[in-house]
């Protein structure tokens, strides 16, 4: 058993202390960029009537939450973002086991696939409305229709990934195709999955923000276009910053938990 | 320089149990053949291979890169089904991996999201099998393969052999009566390979199941091994089985035997020539 006492291998501490540094650059270059802002703003150089201050934008945002001025729009965009997100993920994963299964569709679509986001999403607006009439159904469809590819893309390329010994190893126990999917591909592909699901939940948040805007009559993204159109700036800046500081503490949480999987799961 | 006394130890290994390998038909390939693509392009892999495991022997099977021996192990186990030919597993016609084998692949095959005691119990456990008997059967196999301390670790917090002695363990629980290893030491360094080597002996011992091993490593096959098939360069074919002669209470001592370099010589003699010709080929 020689080498079971070098088993047991976690990240090196070096490689480790190397993230760490990463993350405080990061972190610090944030926190200049604001600071920059902040003093361009409270110097004068840049004018009220054109952009409040980092901090004002942040006291802005909390009285907001505290009055709960905005809370019906903030529930709609988020309900909205949740069910797009639910449907890209679910509807991108069964295209992806489609196309992974039927090998033939898939190099005839994947070409379409690849030039996917050439095409401005958006443009289909009057056809939904059309289809699902005013309300949150066309803003969470564009929503879908921005975020699906990025879905079905993450499934064949979590499933093109399993490795071939994966593949015999269900066989040779003699698993049943179910079991085979479910318990060892699909665990086999989350790493991958996961990377879909997190890039699923940005698409949503542009998706319905900006849809938002041009589509409906409440919602973060209307509440933004309303306040811009009244020179409601303190409104208009504190939403911003709701949405940049929403978007930022989901991508840390899902960053997080990716990270957790993918040390599990690396081979 | 070896010492007289580990010489010693092992002719004297030699002499007090000789070789009783029962010959009872156990795996039968008849005229088996691999061919891949259609009419106007076919690729012939492998055969025709005529070739009887039998009862509880120690078969390794050599040969020069790519002339089949994969493909044979995947003929074998039902994983893949001959072109031509039938291969038999204890009477009966392989379609589909059969009952009662169990294969070790080169690549790692333990899964990354369960640990070393979920994987190992993974098989048992889809088979719906009593709990008392899956932690039975779990920890004879932590213990026997010295996974004990790892039971709760997960693959990417252990090394590369740590991992192949996981998937070993899960072939092992499910008690397979053929087991079929694809150059499973192939990716570990030569120490941990002579070591796993004698554990392999161990279990071949300990669960009268009868092996085949797929090597390039000449002497793997040559230590491991009640018989030895060299196979040609493609189409592989056996050109050659060597009986070792070896007691079935064996362990990697045996090296320090004349016998292994005879054995071994013979094997590269055979071996040699075929090696020769694939390089020839990829050359010209």
């Amino acid at each position: 058993m020689a080498e079971a006492s070098s088993a047991h291998t976690a990240a090196s501490p070096a490689r480790r202390s190397a993230h760490q540094l990463d993350g405080l650059v990061r972190i610090a270059v944030v926190i200049v960029l604001i600071g920059l802002v902040e003093l361009l703003c409270r110097s004068g150089l840049i004018q009220p009537t054109t952009m409040i201050a980092p901090s004002a934008m942040a006291r802005h945002a909390w009285e907001i939450l505290r009055e709960g001025k905005f809370d019906k729009d903030i529930a709609i965009s988020l309900a909205n973002i949740g069910a797009a997100t639910v449907l890209a993920v679910i509807l991108g994963f069964i295209c992806g086991l489609l196309l992974h299964a039927l090998p033939g569709l898939r190099s005839a679509i994947e070409p379409l696939l690849a030039s996917y986001y050439a095409v401005p999403t958006f443009i289909f607006y009057p056809v939904f409305i059309v289809l699902f009439g005013v309300g949150s159904a066309p803003i969470i469809a564009i929503a879908v229709l921005l975020a699906i590819v990025t879905m079905i893309t993450a499934t064949l390329n979590g499933l093109d990934r399993i490795p071939r010994a994966l593949h015999k190893t269900a066989r040779v126990l003699r698993l049943t195709p179910w079991q085979s999917a479910v318990l060892v591909k699909l665990p086999a592909a989350l790493p991958y999955l996961f990377t879909g699901v997190k890039l699923v939940v940005a698409y949503a948040f542009i998706g319905v923000i900006a849809s938002e805007f041009i589509l409906s009559g409440s919602g973060i993204g209307y509440a933004i276009g309303y306040a811009y159109n009244n020179f409601e700036n303190n409104d208009m800046y504190a939403l911003m910053f709701l949405v940049l500081a929403s978007v930022t503490l989901v991508n840390l949480l899902l960053n997080a938990l990716d990270r957790r999987l993918q040390a599990r799961l690396r081979r | 320089m070896k010492s007289e006394h580990t010489v010693l130890a092992a002719e004297a290994l030699l002499q007090d149990s000789p070789a009783t390998t029962p010959r009872v038909p156990h795996a039968v390939l008849q005229g088996v053949t691999r061919k891949f693509g259609k009419a106007g392009s076919v690729f012939h892999a492998l055969g025709p291979i005529d070739l009887t495991l039998y009862q509880g022997e120690f078969f390794s099977v050599v040969g020069p890169s790519g002339c089949g021996k994969s493909t044979l192990l995947d003929t074998l186990s039902g994983l893949a089904s001959p072109s031509d030919g039938t291969v038999q597993f204890e009477n009966r016609e392989v379609k589909g991996v059969p009952d009662g084998v169990g294969v070790v692949f080169q690549e790692d095959a333990s899964f990354p999201w369960l640990n070393v005691r979920d994987n190992i119990s993974f098989t048992l456990r889809m088979r719906g099998m009593e709990g008392a008997e899956i932690k039975r059967r779990v920890d004879y196999a932590l213990a026997f393969m010295g996974l004990k301390d790892f039971a709760t670790a997960y693959p990417a917090q252990l090394s590369g052999g740590m991992r192949q002695r996981v998937c070993i363990a899960r072939t092992l629980v499910q008690q397979p009566r053929l087991i079929l290893l694809d150059e499973p030491f192939g990716a570990l360094d030569q120490q941990t390979r002579l070591l796993m080597g004698d554990e392999l002996l161990r279990l071949w011992r300990e669960t009268g199941a009868t092996v085949l091993l797929i090597t390039h490593a000449l002497d793997e096959a040559a230590m491991l091994s009640d018989r030895v098939g060299v196979m040609s360069s493609r189409p592989g074919l056996f050109i050659d089985i060597v009986e070792t002669g070896w007691p079935r209470d064996r362990d990697s001592r045996v090296v320090s035997t004349p016998r292994f370099g005879e054995v071994n010589a013979r094997l590269w003699e055979r071996l040699r020539v075929e090696s020769l010709k694939v390089m020839g080929a990829s050359h010209g």
